[in-house]
């Protein structure tokens, strides 16, 4: 049976770069981001796919970094903070003061941008239903959602 | 960080996922099918749960379909439930299974996951409890066609080598008038503290619970008591009390009498969104 080891070279494509590396098979893509890669803007938090602060792009799709394995990843294109190089949500989130300790903002941006991207026309529901996957411990709910909101007008 | 190791396998067809399958457990290894993961990440980690090889299902493409084919719903056991959300074709099932964790968790969770899974909610199989549907299933004894109903108890009834494909919905079912609602202790996201659906087919409500019973169920006798419009909808609803199928959870989330309280609750907006809806 071929595969029969604990882990494996792999090949990831992060932020449009090629990355090979080893991986246990147990190893969730946020371990292997931050400690193997270095991408320090996916946050850990909850480990438990709650909070969303480690949120990261898969396809374009947001997933929570902590519940995915690196080994699935494979085959996709991985998008971390680190990769976004559209600055229209992170200069909007700075205007309407959306950041305040600043550590759920890497996954709240993404999570926006994804938003904005595959949801132009997203009404007030969808907003809410998009930005619940995230907790923002100091509680700036408002202004982020105001900050979509905003950018989602201009693009109309 | 998971603190076990296991081995990981990614077949391309149905058969392949069966024959690794064998091998491993041949092989003494506990072995697990693998779908969205997102329960087996969580209790992997807290060391709840330790196999030694997972059989990751996503790649094996009849796992993959979502469609409407010849008269019948096809939805394929790794389909996320944010692809059911977002693709209407059987609105109810796409209205309960939204309510279903939240979007980023969505985006992972497959419906295989939550049918199968240990979380006993299980929420998305209301509907397809209403809509007598078939399940497609693979294992060693190859694959094989069964109504939901065969393999839904207190707990899935699936043989350890089995594991979902695909799940039929008869299209019929997708227009009936429906209604679903769900109550939860304080956040919009959580589990239920009661979640029911319902629809209505010629011209008898068919009910199906979570969140009430540490198991999802449909009974006959429920609707029954339900359909009997020669009562008011606080009796009916306090006669179903007395039908349910196990006592009423009581933990965490709600108490055994505020759960009832809300069951009653539910049960008779339903009833005056149903009544009023014919009158």
């Amino acid at each position: 049976m071929e595969n029969i080891e604990t882990g494996q070279l792999i090949k990831l494509t992060v932020n449009e770069q090629s990355k090979e590396i080893y991986v246990r098979n147990s190893e969730t893509l946020l371990h292997t981001l931050r400690e193997k890669l270095g991408l320090m803007g996916v946050k850990p938090g909850c480990y438990n796919g709650d909070c969303g602060s480690c949120t990261v792009l898969i396809d374009g799709i947001p997933i929570n970094a902590c519940h995915i394995l690196s080994v699935e990843a494979v085959g996709y294109q991985i998008m971390t903070i680190e990769g976004l190089k559209d600055q229209t949500i992170p200069e909007e989130f700075i205007k309407n003061w959306a950041i305040q300790c600043g550590y759920c903002t890497p996954g709240f941006i993404l999570n926006s941008y994804a938003l904005v991207q595959n949801n132009p026309d997203a009404d007030d529901a969808a907003i809410d239903e998009w930005l619940e996957s995230n907790i923002c411990r100091c509680t700036g709910y408002q202004e982020i959602k105001e900050s979509v909101k905003n950018i989602l007008n201009v693009k109309r | 960080m998971i603190p076990i190791d296991f081995e990981y396998h990614r077949p391309k067809a149905i058969t392949d996922a069966i024959k690794i399958y064998q091998a491993l457990t041949a092989d003494n290894k506990d072995t697990v099918y693998y779908g969205g993961g997102t329960e087996l990440i969580s209790r992997s980690r807290l060391n709840e749960i330790t196999p030694q090889a997972i059989i990751d299902l996503k790649n094996i493409p009849e796992c993959n379909t979502f469609k409407r084919e010849a008269g019948q719903i096809v939805i394929g056991s790794t389909v996320s439930l944010t692809a059911i959300a977002d693709t209407p074709l059987f609105p109810l099932l796409s209205n309960v299974v939204r309510s279903i964790a939240f979007r980023t968790a969505r985006n992972k969770i497959t419906i295989g996951g939550n049918l199968a899974g240990d979380t006993f909610y299980r929420e998305a199989i209301l509907p397809l409890l209403l809509s007598d549907s078939k399940v497609v299933l693979a294992g060693g004894k190859g694959i094989r066609q069964v109504e939901i109903h065969e393999i839904v108890g207190k707990g899935m009834k699936l043989a350890k080598d089995e594991f979902i494909v695909q799940i039929l919905i008869n299209e019929k079912y997708t227009k009936y008038p429906y209604f679903n609602h769900k109550t939860t202790k304080q956040s919009k996201v959580n589990y239920p503290i009661v979640s029911l659906a319902s629809i209505k087919v010629d011209d008898r409500i068919r009910i199906a619970f979570s969140g009430v019973c540490p198991f999802p169920f449909r009974l006959r006798e429920i609707e029954d008591i339900m359909n009997n419009s020669a009562e008011s909808p606080g009796e009916r609803a306090r006669k179903v009390i007395d039908l349910l199928p196990s006592a009423i959870l009581n933990d965490m989330h709600a108490s055994r009498e505020y759960r009832e309280f809300v069951l009653k609750q539910s049960l008779c907006k339903l009833l005056e969104h149903v009544e009023r809806r014919v009158s």
